[in-house]
């Protein structure tokens, strides 16, 4: 009679354990993006930062995704409050300019912040060598399913989203994300690069 | 006698105020006459009264798309909140998000297309109720079967505790009793 107990309190019991087992694995801040392997959203967004040279754009000029069609984008949304942005700020910088006269457009892409505070604080982290672009109303944010920032975006030459990058950024990351890009041809949709060991794949909440 | 004399000076005083009153209503017979309403006065007061519709009419607009928006941003999700909705959540990406709703449903998207779009943008996720399907049943089902279950479990023991003892020397109560 016992055994018989236990086991109709093991149907109910174990099931529910298992479930509540199964939660605790999870990252409830890891959220996957249904973006990659999608078009990616359009955009016309207006320069505030105007970059360096020779990557420089001017002040005011509308950027379109639609204008970049064959070309490889990399959108890194940021903002001025965000600690994280401070430590990926040097290496995008630094691998945007490396790229420079390649088929690969670099937009930092301001998030929830006015453009005053974005050119402050580029001017107080030593330049930025990309230009970046103001989005009012975070449209453009929410259309590409932003979380928080920094978070980086990576467009094939088709104009669809090829991976998300989620927090700062690493150096090979971007370095291989980007050749991979490159390297598919335009017609074909480009298979994104799986990401190295450690870096985040997928997005998380409140970033 | 005294006091119906009063009585009927109240009633007279009464009748004439009461006719008092109606006389300006009355139409004149002179339209140039104080009073009178001129063809450009009409034309004004018609032109007031549109006014006042179209007014009314918009007021009531904005108020259903603001219940319309209300509802569907009490559906989605706050992104970088813990369980709050649009609505509920004062962050200002939750607000902007409710920005975006109301637009859409301005532009005349149905609050289903509207949640789609969300959805395309931010998985399932954004969603506060899951779509009763697949997986997500359980969601659904656990809670109702945990209510039946557990009732079920109680109504057993109850039973069983109030069930008088049965012994083999004192079957039943009432048998000794007889």
């Amino acid at each position: 009679m016992n055994w018989k107990r236990a086991a109709i309190a093991s149907l109910f019991a174990i099931p529910v354990i298992l479930l509540f087992a199964w939660g605790m694995t999870k990252d409830p801040k890891d959220i996957p993006s249904p973006l990659p392997g999608r078009e990616a959203p359009t955009f016309a967004l207006d320069v505030f930062a105007p970059g360096q040279p020779p990557l420089l754009r001017n002040v005011g000029d509308t950027i379109r995704l639609a204008d970049m069609k064959g070309e490889v984008v990399v959108l890194n949304f940021w903002a001025s409050w965000c600690l994280a942005c401070r430590d990926e700020h040097s290496t995008l910088s630094e691998v945007a300019r490396s790229y420079a006269g390649k088929p690969v457009h670099f937009y930092g892409v301001l998030y929830n912040d006015a453009p005053v505070n974005g050119t402050n604080w580029i001017a107080e982290m030593g330049g930025q060598s990309y230009p970046s672009l103001n989005d009012p109303k975070a449209r453009t944010a929410i259309d590409y399913g932003l979380y928080g920032v920094p978070e980086t975006f990576f467009l094939d030459r088709n104009g669809r989203v090829a991976y998300k990058h989620t927090g700062p950024v690493p150096a090979a990351v971007i370095a291989r994300v980007v050749d991979s890009l490159m390297a598919a041809p335009a017609a074909t949709p480009a298979a994104p690069s799986p990401a190295p060991a450690g870096a985040a794949s997928q997005p998380k909440a409140g970033g | 006698m005294r006091r119906t004399m009063f009585t009927w000076s109240l009633i007279a005083a009464a009748a004439s105020l009461a006719f008092a009153q109606n006389a300006p209503s009355a139409p004149p017979s002179d339209p140039k006459q104080a009073g009178a309403i001129s063809p450009e006065q009409i034309q004004k007061e018609g032109k007031s009264a549109a006014e006042r519709s179209a007014l009314n009419m918009r007021t009531a607009n904005d108020t259903a798309l603001e219940a319309m928006t209300t509802a569907v941003a009490s559906e989605l999700r706050c992104p970088v909140c813990q369980g709050l909705s649009l609505q509920a959540s004062p962050s200002e990406l939750a607000q902007q998000m409710r920005g975006l709703v109301k637009d859409q449903l301005a532009e005349g998207k149905s609050p289903d297309e509207v949640k789609a779009y969300f959805v395309s943008k931010y998985g399932e996720w954004i969603l506060l109720s899951p779509k009763p399907q697949g997986f997500n049943l359980l969601a659904y089902l656990l809670p109702v079967l945990l209510v039946v279950g557990g009732g079920a479990f109680i109504w057993v023991l109850v039973r069983k505790w109030s069930a008088p003892p049965v012994t083999e020397s004192n079957p039943s109560s009432t048998d000794s009793a007889v």
